[in-house]
């Protein structure tokens, strides 16, 4: 069985994904942390139970809850302390005090990210969800990105849809886009920020990769041209308090595996 | 006092072919399903679909009733894929609106206050705005001179809802966790109709529903109260019940294959009416449970 003080053997790829993903909300301050998924949920809340503890995070459905809590845990294991139904959520996120970590079908080079429909969106390939809040997320606050498996087919020079905007869309928009912030993307491989170059829209930088993974990895799973940096610095480990944080509190069934697989 | 209970089958006699119909719930969440089904089983077509789209967009879909989808997303949530809608879009067999979450919220409230649109801010640079042409933006007249888009009113002819309970005037509470856009879908259509796992006596109807911040669907918004026990099934509806997963799990396999979807079809839809339904579904309970 693993413990606490056995780290430096055991720190698995999904670990080091969820502490990436709790990196994104440092500095957030008193906002809402909204991720979607396994890996994001568990990130954020790792986030809040250290280095961000003003965050403010919901159960997922239409509760806010205090304390750190497992993945999963039902209403009556937490302190509920406000009631956060669908109409308040499209609400609030217009004031853009929030900060939400979704997962792209296709993202390309500027962050545009689809989650509507590959192949032609008059009669796609593949239907997926649609566009869901993607455009009012991505004009009102701060987005994140997880993909948990880094691909040409998902980092794709050119997206379908463009359900989330980014930074050249942005500056097209001009002014009343002066709230989008595209601030990272997190994927089973590294970290990925955004670079403006000369003034031009901002486009993908790999900021971080992940330990035994490799900026060539990275590069020949992108379908675009990747800003890489001199020196690309690796993720940093997650600490002995993080890992029995995720590992004994917010996901003891090891739900981050099945995203991140050892 | 008008006394408004109604049976799903007068309900689906006043509407008729063409209309724009808006449907409660969200995604697979308390969902009018049994007045879903009751417009499945009659011969009522190219309808306009408004809904935070569940199952109720699939079947009205499959099934040729609706000739235009309006939706910012459709999913079984559990399951993420909604397999009736991917059919009809990935074969054209519908016409599509899509919208983000947030332009759908300012259409319906657009179409509550009576208003041709509301500004927003969603949707701005997205292809949103170029997969539906009808689209434009505004100019704030002020000084800022921002550019919005213009979410044009969702008017509907008709509003279709499901509750935790009711009275037969038509006051009826949404009891659990979220009572999503229910009020304003009622509020932008001509005429809504509210079905309920229970419908009381007014007397009883605080009482029933625990707390008066649940009473907000209020007569003056409906014209029609269907009592239908297991309403939502397969969708959830608490406090009352969850999602029946191992049915909306056999309603995917099933449309993922024509002769298994004929034989769903056959076997739920098709059937007389909604006692028919639930029957069959309490059947379904019983073979899963062996």
């Amino acid at each position: 069985m693993s413990t606490a003080t056995d780290t430096s053997t055991e720190v698995t790829r999904a670990d080091i994904c969820v502490v990436a993903v709790a990196e994104c909300f440092r500095g957030d301050g008193e906002i809402i942390g909204s991720p979607m998924g396994t890996v994001p949920t568990i990130g954020a809340r790792l986030a809040r139970a250290t280095f961000e503890p003003d965050l403010v995070l919901s159960n997922g459905e239409s509760l806010f809850f205090e304390g750190t809590h497992r993945l999963g845990a039902r209403p009556d294991e937490f302190a509920a302390v406000g009631w956060i139904p669908y109409r308040q959520v499209l609400d609030v996120l217009a004031s853009g005090r929030r900060h939400v970590m979704m997962g792209p079908v296709q993202i390309d080079a500027h962050g545009n990210a689809n989650i509507s429909a590959i192949g032609d969106w008059a009669k796609p390939k593949r239907q997926v969800l649609g566009s869901r809040g993607g455009p009012g997320n991505t004009i009102n606050h701060t987005t994140s990105y997880w993909i948990p498996k880094h691909s040409a087919r998902v980092l794709t020079a050119a997206v379908d849809m463009v359900s989330c905007i980014g930074y050249d869309r942005a500056a097209q928009v001009g002014k009343a886009a002066r709230f989008h912030e595209v601030r990272r993307v997190v994927t089973n491989l590294g970290v990925l920020d955004f670079e403006s170059v000369n003034g031009a829209p901002a486009t993908m930088r790999i900021a971080s990769v992940h330990p035994g993974a490799t900026v060539d990895e990275i590069v020949a799973n992108t379908g675009f041209e990747l800003i890489v940096p001199a020196d690309v610095p690796e993720t940093r480990l997650p600490s002995d308090e993080e890992l029995r944080l995720i590992r004994e509190v917010l996901d003891p069934r090891g739900m981050r595996l099945r995203e991140v697989p050892a | 006092m008008a006394d408004k209970r109604m049976t799903p089958e007068e309900v689906v006699a006043q509407l008729s072919d063409g209309m724009t119909v808006g449907i409660g719930g969200w995604g697979s969440r308390r969902k009018p399903m049994a007045l879903v089904r009751a417009i499945l089983r009659s011969d009522l077509k190219d309808l306009t679909i408004v809904s935070y789209g569940g199952p109720d967009v699939g079947l009205l879909a499959r099934a040729g009733k609706a000739k235009k989808l309006v939706y910012a997303f459709v999913s079984l949530d559990s399951i993420p894929l909604e397999p009736n809608f991917r059919h009809v879009r990935e074969n054209g067999l519908v016409e599509a609106v899509e919208y983000d979450e947030g332009m759908f919220l300012s259409g319906l409230r657009a179409a509550a206050y009576r208003l041709p649109f509301l500004p927003t801010r969603a949707g701005l640079g997205s292809d949103i705005l170029k997969v539906s042409p009808h689209l434009k933006t505004v100019a704030s007249p002020y000084a800022d001179g921002e550019e919005l888009v213009a979410m044009p009113a969702l008017n509907l002819d008709v509003a279709l809802v499901h509750a935790n309970v009711a009275d037969e005037k038509g006051n009826a509470a949404l009891t659990g966790p979220d009572q999503f856009m229910d009020d304003l879908f009622c509020l932008a259509a001509e005429k809504a109709y509210v079905s309920a796992e229970r419908v009381v006596s007014s007397e009883d109807l605080l009482k029933e529903a625990g707390c008066f911040h649940t009473l907000v669907l209020h007569r003056y918004m409906t014209a029609g109260v269907v009592e239908t026990p297991n309403g939502a099934h397969f969708t959830e509806c608490p406090p009352e019940y969850g999602r029946d997963e191992a049915f909306q799990k056999a309603y995917v396999t099933a449309a993922g294959d024509p002769e298994a979807w004929t034989a769903f079809e056959d076997r739920f839809l098709k059937v007389a009416d909604e006692a028919a339904y639930q029957a069959e579904v309490a059947k379904f309970r019983e073979e899963s449970a062996k």
